[in-house]
C-alpha cells in the first residue's frame, strides 16, 4: 500500500473556516445529531469517519443548508463559516450553497454536454464576462479536476457518456468552477473502482491548497490517506476530533479504538 | 344440443378430469406430496387443461368456419338474375335465413313436422301463411328458391351441429384420456402448466394487436372502394369540401384537415404551458398534503365526458368570445360572427387537454432522479434555475411523448367540435370564423340515411383512414422521441 500513499503537502492551516456549536438534527422525532462540536481549518482535508447510520452526511448536509430541501428535517445550534452564522435569517441559502460547494456519494452529471456541466455554475451566478471567459473557466476546472487531458476533445459529448471514474472527477470540477471556499464531498469514492479511487484522491490533496475539503468516507484506510484532521460519529454524537495522525495511533475514546480496530461498526 | 349445453359439458369434463388427475398423481405417489415433481393441483390442472382446450379450439374453429361454408354452398342455390351486386346478394341471404329460422320455430312449435319443413314447396303451400300463424312474419310473399335455399341452410345447420358436437366432445374426451394415462409423480405438470399460463397472457396481449389490425382492415376495404368511385387526387388536395348526395359532390379533404389542425394547435397551444407548469408546482412546489389534494382534482377534469366539454363551448365560452370579440363588444373588434368558432372549441379543448399533459409530465419530472436536483441545489442554483435547466431538460424526452399524446386525443375529437366549432368546412386563416374538423365531418357523413354504395358514405372511411394514420404517425414519432432520449440520466 506505501506506493499508493499520497505525498503529504505542506499548508498553513491555522485559519478556522467552520465552527459549529452545539448542533442539534432532527428528522421529525428522531434525533439525528447531538450536541455536536467541531471546527474546520482552513486548507485542511477534514475527514467524517463512522458507522453507518451515524449521521455524518447529516452533519455534512448542515454545512451548506442541503438539509433545508429536506421538510421533515430541524437543525438548532449555531454553524459559524467565517464568524458568520449560515442559519441567520439574513443568509441567502442559495448564496452559501456557492460558497461551500458539494460533490455526492454517487456521481450526478446533468444530462447535458461535458462543458455545459462544468459551465452551470458559473453561468447561474455569472461568473464569466464573456465565452472566451466561461471558456478559461471550464479548461481550468477541468485541469484541476485532472480530466482535462481526457475530455478536451470531445467537450459537447453527453457528460452521461463518461465512466464512473471520470463523471466523479466531471462532478468535482464542476463543484470547482463556482470557486467556493468549502468543498463538501459525501462518500465521493464509494461507487469507484481503487483506480478512480486513487485519482479522486490525488485530487482531493490537490484541492487543499485552495478549499476547505470535508469528505464523509467508510473506508479508514481512505481517511488515512487524504486527511489531516478527523472527526469520529457514533449514534449521532461526536466522539472525537483530532489530528488524524492522533485519531488513528493513540485515539483517546475506546469507542474510536473499537472502531478503528473493527470490533464495532 | 345447444352450443351452451356443450360448453358446460366439456367444462364438466375438465373439472371430473382435474379430481382424477390430482388424485390419479397422489397415488402414484402412495399419498407422498414430496415424492411428486409438481404440488398435486397441477396434475389436476394438466388433465383439465388437455380436456379444454383441445374441445374449445375445436368448438371456436367450427363455429367461425361454417357459417362461411354454408354460405357459400347456400349461394349457388340462388339464381343470378336475383341479385346485381353484393349488397342485394346480402338481403337475399338475409331472407333466407330469416324463412329458415321461421321453419325451425313452426317445427318447435308443432305445426310442421320435419318431412313438411323439409320438403314443402311455396307452389303448393302457403308458406307465409303457414310461418305467419306460428308468430314469423316475412316481408313478401316467400319465392321458390328462397325457400329451397332456407331449407337447404336449415339441413346444413342442422347436421353441422351434430357433426361439431360429437367433434367436440371426442376432442375433449381424447384430450381427457391421454393426459390421464400420462399423469404420474414424475410428469412435470407445473411446466406444463405454466406453458398454458404463457399461451394465456401472448393470447390476450394478441387480441389487442388483433383488433387494431381488424379495424384498419374494416376501413381498408371501404376506403378502397371510395377510391374506386372517387379520384385520390381531388380528395387529398381539393380546397372544397361540399357533399351533396345528389351526386356532383366536391370532397376535398384540405378544409377539414386545416380546420382539425388549427383547432388543435389552439387546444395544444393551451393545454401545454398551463399543464406543464401545473406539472411543475405539484412536483416541484407543492407539499405533500397539496399534492394530495390537487392532482386528483386535476385529474377529474379528464374524467368528464367530452359532451359536457361542448355544452360548456356551446353555452359559455362562446357568447363570452362574442362579447368580447364580436360586433359591439367589449374590445371593439368585430372579428366574431357567432359562438361556434376555432377559438371557442380550441379553448375548450385545451383546457380538456391540461390533465393529460399535467399528468403524465407530473410523473416524468417525479422520475427524474434526485440526484440531479441535489447536485444543481449543491452548486447554489434557485429551485427555478434547476427545473429549467437541469429537470426540465432531463424529463423532456418524456414530456414530448405526453405532449404527442395530447395531440393525438385533440385530433381525434368529435363532441367539442360539433358544438363548439359549427359544421363549415372553410380555409380561413381568422380563428373567430366556424370550421370544422374530419372527425366531425365522418359523423355528418355516417349519420342519416347513409346508401354505402356513394362517395359521399365511403368518403367517411377514408376520412377516418387518413386520419388514423396521421395519429399513428404521431404516436410512433412520441415513441421514437422517448426512445431515443430516454437514457441520458442515470
Amino acid at each position: 500500500m506505501n506506493d499508493m500513499r499520497i505525498v503529504k503537502r505542506d499548508v498553513d492551516m491555522n485559519d478556522t473556516k467552520i465552527s459549529a456549536k452545539g448542533v442539534q438534527v432532527f428528522y421529525g422525532d428522531t434525533h439525528a445529531i447531538k450536541d455536536v462540536d467541531v471546527e474546520i481549518k482552513d486548507k485542511t482535508v477534514t475527514a467524517f469517519i463512522g458507522p453507518s447510520g451515524c449521521g455524518k452526511s447529516t452533519f455534512l448536509r448542515c454545512l451548506n443548508r442541503m438539509n433545508d430541501t429536506i421538510d421533515v428535517c430541524r437543525v438548532e445550534g449555531k454553524i459559524l463559516l467565517d464568524q458568520e452564522d449560515i442559519y441567520d435569517k439574513r443568509v441567502d441559502p442559495v448564496q452559501l450553497r456557492a460558497k461551500v460547494g458539494m460533490v455526492f456519494q454517487k456521481p450526478n452529471p446533468f444530462p447535458k454536454s461535458i462543458y455545459d456541466n462544468v459551465a452551470y455554475g458559473p453561468r447561474i451566478h455569472g461568473l464569466a464576462g464573456s465565452k472566451a471567459d466561461l471558456d478559461v473557466i471550464v479548461e481550468k476546472s477541468l485541469r484541476r479536476a485532472a480530466i482535462w487531458d481526457e475530455v478536451k476533445d470531445r467537450l459537447q459529448a453527453p457528460g452521461t457518456g463518461l465512466s464512473g471514474g471520470q463523471q466523479q472527477r466531471l462532478c468535482i470540477a464542476r463543484a470547482v468552477a463556482t470557486e467556493p471556499e468549502v468543498l463538501l464531498m459525501d462518500e465521493p469514492c464509494s461507487a469507484l473502482d481503487p483506480i478512480a479511487t486513487l485519482q479522486v484522491e490525488e485530487l482531493i490533496d490537490e484541492l487543499r491548497e485552495n478549499f476547505s475539503v470535508v469528505i464523509v468516507t467508510h473506508s479508514m484506510q481512505q481517511a488515512a490517506r487524504v486527511s489531516q484532521k478527523t472527526a469520529f460519529f457514533h449514534l449521532g454524537n461526536l466522539v472525537e476530533y483530532g489530528d488524524t495522525q492522533q485519531i488513528f495511533t493513540n485515539p483517546k475514546d475506546e469507542r474510536t479504538e473499537s472502531y478503528i480496530t473493527g470490533r464495532i461498526g | 344440443m345447444p352450443i351452451l349445453w356443450l360448453f358446460v359439458l366439456v367444462l364438466a369434463l375438465g373439472l371430473i378430469g382435474f379430481v382424477l388427475g390430482r388424485m390419479r398423481a397422489l397415488k402414484d405417489a402412495h399419498g407422498d406430496i414430496r415424492q411428486l415433481h409438481s404440488l398435486p393441483n397441477y396434475y389436476g390442472a394438466n388433465v383439465l387443461f388437455a380436456t379444454l382446450i383441445p374441445g374449445f379450439a375445436v368448438m371456436v374453429i367450427w363455429l367461425i368456419a361454417q357459417p362461411m361454408v354454408i354460405q357459400s354452398q347456400v349461394t349457388s342455390l340462388i339464381p343470378e338474375r336475383a341479385y346485381t351486386d353484393a349488397g342485394s346478394l346480402n338481403l337475399v341471404m338475409s331472407d333466407v335465413r330469416r324463412v329458415a329460422e321461421g321453419l325451425d320455430v313452426a317445427v318447435a312449435e308443432g305445426a310442421m313436422t320435419h318431412e313438411q319443413a323439409r320438403d314443402i314447396r311455396s307452389e303448393f303451400t302457403d308458406v307465409r301463411a303457414r310461418l305467419g300463424a306460428v308468430g314469423v312474419a316475412l316481408g313478401s310473399n316467400v319465392e321458390p328458391y328462397v325457400l329451397q335455399a332456407a331449407q337447404k341452410y336449415r339441413t346444413l345447420s342442422n347436421g353441422g351441429l351434430w357433426l361439431m358436437t360429437a367433434l367436440v366432445l371426442g376432442a375433449a374426451v381424447l384430450g381427457f384420456v391421454l393426459s390421464y394415462l400420462r399423469t404420474n409423480k414424475e410428469q412435470r405438470s407445473r411446466n406444463s402448466v405454466e406453458r398454458v399460463v404463457l399461451a394465456l397472457l401472448i393470447g390476450a396481449a394478441s387480441i389487442a394487436i388483433l383488433t387494431t389490425l381488424g379495424i384498419v382492415l374494416s376501413l381498408f376495404s371501404n376506403t378502397i372502394e371510395f377510391f374506386k368511385l372517387y379520384p385520390a387526387k381531388d380528395f387529398f388536395f381539393g380546397l372544397t369540401w361540399s357533399p351533396s348526395f345528389g351526386g356532383g359532390s366536391e370532397l376535398g379533404i384540405l378544409p377539414l384537415f386545416w380546420g382539425t389542425f388549427y383547432i388543435s394547435f389552439i387546444a395544444l397551444a393551451v393545454a401545454v404551458p398551463i399543464g406543464l407548469f401545473a406539472a411543475v408546482y405539484l412536483s416541484e412546489y407543492a407539499g405533500p398534503k397539496v399534492r394530495a389534494i390537487a392532482k386528483p382534482l386535476l385529474e377529474v377534469l379528464a374524467g368528464i365526458p367530452t359532451i359536457v366539454y361542448g355544452l360548456f363551448a356551446l353555452l359559455t365560452v362562446g357568447p363570452l368570445l362574442v362579447n368580447l370579440f364580436g360586433d359591439g363588444g367589449a374590445l371593439g373588434v368585430d372579428w366574431m360572427k357567432g359562438g361556434t368558432a376555432v377559438m371557442t372549441a380550441g379553448l375548450v379543448m385545451g383546457v380538456m387537454l391540461i390533465p393529460f399533459v399535467s399528468s403524465l409530465s407530473d410523473d416524468i419530472i417525479n422520475a427524474v432522479p434526485q440526484a440531479m436536483r441535489d447536485g444543481s441545489l449543491g452548486l447554489g442554483a434557485t429551485k427555478s434555475e434547476t427545473v429549467k435547466q437541469v429537470i426540465l431538460p432531463a424529463a423532456l424526452p418524456g414530456i414530448v411523448g405526453a405532449i404527442l399524446l395530447a395531440a393525438s386525443r385533440a385530433i381525434g375529437e368529435t363532441m367539442i367540435v360539433v358544438l363548439g366549432a359549427g359544421a363549415a368546412a372553410r380555409l380561413s386563416a381568422n380563428p373567430f370564423e366556424a370550421m370544422t374538423t374530419v372527425t366531425a365531418k365522418i359523423v355528418s357523413q355516417l349519420t342519416g340515411d347513409a346508401d354505402f354504395s356513394s362517395p359521399e358514405a365511403l368518403v367517411a372511411f377514408a376520412l377516418g383512414m387518413t386520419l388514423f394514420v396521421i395519429t399513428l404517425a404521431l404516436n410512433i414519432f412520441a415513441l421514437y422521441i422517448v426512445r431515443k432520449y430516454r437514457e441520458q440520466y442515470d
